[in-house]
Order: structure tokens, then sequence, then C-alpha cells
């Protein structure tokens, strides 16, 4: 394994260009559609007082979610010592910041105050995991921020492990922080369940490894480096690992559910004649998000083909989008049980499955966060040496051998 | 009309009880209506005992009441217009047995809106009123999921026609406040209260849960009184009888 040469990317091309200006549009199109709900206010979106929390919070929970786990790629190269790791540490310091801007991004702007966010920034209640949450994003950026600085310059390369342990402690923290604010909600079946928190930690490493191997692996088509089968090789059985491990969690999460009868109502809603959540439970997320992308990882044949395992990446985002919103969503469609064993009516939708319908604006808010995720991460690429010149076997591998010796 | 030395008396010690015991009455009344400088105060906790024998189907006074009080329009459209009061319909499936009861903020001693609100703005009064402070909402709508009473609203759009005593915001999240100017300035009962005494229920009683001698601290001492979702140990400081 010969010494690593960083740069950046050169960022003239046309392609570049339409990239940046693609990711743009997306950002454009969400502060369009932001302001167009905030202006309105949010009756124009699917929203209601049934449904508090919709698509705008699946795209930003994910994100959230899914640049704790870009981390871990570094993290596993710093704190763990595996030398393959160490160039692909600062990529993943960088799109684990990008994508948590995205996803607060969208938070913020899905307020219904946006204005106020310096009160969210002033004013905490120490007993509210959504006060923690802020303080726990807030310290990702700085402390992320410095271990990227350590990984970059040499000057103070001696502090990289310590930084990187930090980061390692403080984002499984925040991604415990992120799972709580479902794990702590007592009154509504869905939630209430402490495997929230490691659920979404192991969430977090799927998603944000999906996302990872996705722009490490077009960040060197694209540019025409060379990325060996090694590296790529690794990563996809890693994720292949954590992609199994999600299933397990939430298998676990169901069959606690299960055993105890006051939820079999929620888990048959869930499981079985939850219509839409039913589909995205099953189809969205076991299939597409889980068993295929197993199966495109752990099949020998598929394991050469760059653009079959992207797309296993793909299906591994869209299936844990679909996860979010069984989750956010899902868990609020089912009523609350107020009268445990009474059937209730009202003109406040009680005891009846409550309708949600994302519109445009929602969506174009939730993919402007991916947008800005993704912009950030391209012109990151340009400005900032970030990626090994090449990750070529022969570099990259600390294995290598070469085959005429 | 002769009295006899007896029954003089008799009167005479009942008309000086009257007056002596009258202005401490009105003394009660004056220490309970609290300046707006004053601090609520912990020696009272205010709650609603509701009897839900006596609440009626179709009798929705105490909803309409809540709404003219505090300027709750309704734009039609039922899933985002707020609702700080609702008629909720029970019925046993094993039974047929059917109850009709208003439900709202339960203005829980350990409230789990106040507890998740990441700024604060949900927060309980020492006298156990739990409000929003409109000022520092930043709209997340947490206190939302975390309710077990889905007894708070989000204002999904432009607000006109508010009422001074009882202020509202798009953006921010709002539930019952118990008529908490009406407390403030002394009135004793609250809207909903009143509109079912008016229209003969008195299915509502308003009062100090912490003093003994208060009718509703009566009442549930003599009647007894439960809790929707007494399991969660939230101490509400809305009761309900015949549930």
């Amino acid at each position: 394994m010969s010494k690593i040469q960083y740069d950046t990317i050169e960022g003239r091309s046309t392609g570049f260009l339409m990239l940046l200006g693609i990711f743009g549009a997306m950002v454009l199109a969400a502060l369009g559609a932001s302001y167009f709900m905030e202006h309105n206010g949010h009756y124009v979106t699917g929203m209601s007082n049934q449904i508090v929390w919709g698509t705008p919070h699946v795209f930003a929970v994910f994100l959230i979610v899914a640049a704790s786990g870009a981390l871990n790629v570094s993290s596993i190269g710093t704190v763990f010592g595996k030398a393959m790791y160490k160039p692909l540490s600062r990529l993943s310091n960088v799109l684990s910041l990008t994508l948590l801007t995205g996803g607060l991004m969208v938070l913020v702007l899905d307020l219904g105050r946006p204005d106020r966010i310096i009160i969210a920034m002033t004013y905490y209640n120490f007993k509210s995991i959504f006060a923690w949450n802020m303080i726990l994003y807030n310290g990702f950026f700085v402390i992320v921020g410095i271990y990227l600085w350590t990984l970059m310059d040499h000057n103070v390369k001696g502090y990289a492990r310590t930084a990187g342990m930090a980061a390692f402690i403080w984002r499984l923290t925040l991604t415990t922080g992120t799972g709580s604010i479902f794990g702590f909600l007592v009154a509504r079946e869905a939630y209430d369940a402490a495997i929230m928190a490691p659920m979404f930690i192991i969430m977090s490493f799927s998603f944000g490894l999906a996302f990872y191997l996705l722009v490490l692996m077009a960040a060197y088509t694209w540019t025409g480096r060379p990325l060996g089968d090694a590296v790529v090789t690794r990563l996809k059985n890693l994720l292949g690992v954590f992609v199994a491990s999600v299933l397990y969690f939430v298998l676990v999460y169901h069959l606690t559910n299960l055993y105890v009868t006051e939820h079999h109502g929620v888990e048959r809603f869930i499981l079985l004649d939850g219509g839409i959540y039913t589909q995205l439970f099953w189809i969205g997320q076991v299939i597409i998000g889980g068993i295929v992308p197993l199966l495109i990882f752990f099949t020998p044949a598929f394991g050469k083909s760059r653009a079959v395992l992207s797309l296993g990446a793909v299906l591994v985002i869209l299936g844990g989008l679909a996860q979010m919103y069984v989750i956010i969503i899902g868990g609020q469609a089912y009523p609350l049980s107020m009268f445990p064993g009474m059937e209730v009516s009202s003109s406040f939708y009680d005891g009846v499955v409550a309708n949600y319908t994302p519109t445009l604006a929602e969506v174009l808010l939730g993919l402007g966060g991916i947008g800005l995720a993704l912009a950030a991460t391209t012109f990151a690429l340009k400005v900032l040496p970030l990626l090994p010149h090449s990750l070529a076997d022969k570099i990259a591998d600390p294995h290598y051998k070469a085959e005429s010796a | 009309m002769s009295l006899n030395r007896r029954e003089f008396l008799g009167i005479g010690a009942a008309v000086t009880a009257g007056a002596a015991i009258a202005p401490g009455i009105r003394l009660i009344e004056l220490v309970q209506a609290r300046s707006l400088e004053e601090a609520a105060s912990a020696q009272q906790r205010w709650g609603l005992l509701i009897d839900t024998n006596k609440c009626t189907r179709n009798c929705t006074a105490c909803v309409d009441a809540c709404f003219v009080e505090n300027g709750i329009g309704n734009k039609g459209r039922p899933a985002t217009d707020p609702q700080w009061i609702r008629k909720i319909e029970t019925k046993d499936p094993s039974t047929g047995y059917t109850h009709s009861l208003p439900v709202l903020c339960q203005h829980c001693d350990y409230p789990p809106c106040v507890d998740v609100c990441p700024t604060g703005a949900s927060m309980k009064r020492a006298d156990g009123i739990v409000l929003v402070d409109k000022h520092i909402c930043i709209g997340c709508r947490f206190c939302m999921m975390a309710c077990p009473y889905k007894a708070r609203s989000f204002v999904h759009e432009v607000i006109t026609d508010q009422k001074a005593y009882a202020p509202r915001g798009k953006g921010t999240v709002e539930s019952c406040t118990l008529c908490v100017h009406k407390i403030d300035r002394g009135d004793g009962t609250t809207a909903c209260t009143e509109a079912c005494n008016k229209g003969g229920h008195q299915a509502i009683i308003f009062g100090d849960l912490k003093d003994p001698n208060s009718e509703i601290s009566k009442s549930l001492r003599e009647k007894g009184g439960r809790q929707i979702r007494a399991d969660l140990k939230l101490n509400t400081g809305i009761r309900y009888q015949g549930l």
C-alpha cells in the first residue's frame, strides 16, 4: 500500500456543472415549496391535526440518520484502525456533514415558525429529547469539522484518533437521540419502544453507507479515477451485513409487539391491513430495501458489476425512505387508544385511521434536502482534496499482492 | 305577624352569621381573582369534573361555547381546523353500551407535551393549567405527537378575529387553556362549564382540586372520578364520572 495522494476534482466539465445545476434546482424547488407552505399555512399540505409530521419529516429524519451513518467509514479507519478505510475517511466526514445539513434544512423549513429558529437555539428545555438533539446536531458539525481538520492537516494529524473517537461516540449519541424522538412517545402504540434507539443506529449504518458507496462510485467513475474492487467489495459486503442487521431489528421490534396482546391492533395495521403502509412495509422496506439488496450484494455474479451494486445501494436508500414513511406516518395514522376496548368516534377523527396523501410541495421540500446534501458534497469535492487520486487495488488494498508475484 | 322571643333570636342569629360570613366569602373571591402581575399560585389546582351520565349525546353546547369564547373559527376543513374540545362517542362493542363525553386538554400534572417541548413553550402554570407560550412555540408539533389525548391542534392557516385574551397564531400549536383569562379575572368558571349549566345539564363542575371544600373536591370524594388513560399516571386535572 503506497502513500495516498489526495486532490480536488477539476470541476469544470459540463457534467460537473450539470450535476450542480440539478442539485441546485432541487434546492430552489424546496425553498419555493417551503415558501408556499409557510405563506399559506400547512393546510396546503397533506398534513393535518391527525398526521402532524408528514413527508418532510420522512426525508429529514432519513437524512439525519444517514448522516451519522456516513461517518462510519471514517470511524472504521480511525477508531478501529482498519488501514483500507483511512483513505476513505475525508469523504466520509464531508458526506456526513452535508447529509446532516440537508436533513436539518428540511426539518427547519417544515416548522410552523421556521423564522424562530433562533429561539430553538436559545431556549432549551433539557427534559426534551428534541432540545438535546439540537445540541447534538450542532455539536456534530463542530466535532466532525475538527475531525476532518485532523485528517487533512499534517500539523494536527496526531489528534486524528482522539477526534475520531470523539466523533464516533458523538454520532452514536446523536442517533440514539433521533431514535428516542420516537422511543420516548409513550402514548402512541407504534412507538414507545426502547429498541427504537439501537434500531435507528443500525439503520444509520445501512443508509449512510449506501449513500457513501454511491457517491464514491459516482465520483470515481465520472472523474475517470481508478477505484479497485478491493474497496468496493469490502464496502458492499459491509453494507450487506448492515442491511441484514436492519431486517433483524425490524423483526425483533415486531415480534416483541406481537407478543403483547394490546399491540395486536397496531401490528395488524402495519403488517396486514394497513393499505399503503402494509404495502410500503412489505414491498418497499422488506423486499426492495432488504431482500433484493442482500441478493445483489451476496450473489457473486453481481459483485463485479458496478451498475448492479449501485442499483443495490439505491434500493437500500429507497427501502430506507419506505421504512421511515411506515414508522413516521404509519405510526401516526393508527388511532390513539384513549378508551381501550371501546369503539370511539368524533368530529376530530378519533378512533379512525387518519388519511394522508403527500402533496407535491412536501415531496419537493424533502427532495431538496437530498439536493442540498449532494450539491454541497459536489462543491466540497471541487474545493477540498477529499478523494485519493487512485483507489486502485495496489494502492488501496493493504493485502494487495501483484498477481505476477 | 308576630314573633316569639325564640324565633326572633333564631332569625337574628342567622342574619348576624350571614352578615359576618358574607364578606369572608367575598374575600375568598377577591383572593382568587389574581391580578395580572401576580404569579399563579400552587395553592390551587384548577380542574374540571365531567359527569358523563349527564352529558347528552347530540349536545355540543360546551364545544360551541369554547369556540365562541376563544375565537376558534371554522374554515370548513375538518382535518386541519383546530378543536380545543370535542365530543367523543364511545361504544362498548361487547355490550352495546354507549357514552358521550367532551374531551379536551386534560391539564396533566405530568404533561408529556411539556416534557417533549424543545423550547419550553409548552408549560404548566403553578396552578396546574397547561398552556402554550405562543411567543416561543416554533411549531415543531412534537407535543402533538406526545399528547395521549389528541388534545392539541396546529394552526394550519392565517387567523383573523382573534380575541385579545386568547392569542393564537399560524404555525403554532394550541389547546384548551381552561379559560385561563376567565380564571385570572376571577370568573371562577370556564366557558364550557357555563354553557353546560345554562343548558341545564350541569355535567361539568369547575373548581380547585386542592381545596377540600370545593364542590369539585367534595363530589370527587363522594362519588369518585376517573382519569382517561389513568395507566399513564399523568394525574390529570380533568376527571370523569360515569366512565
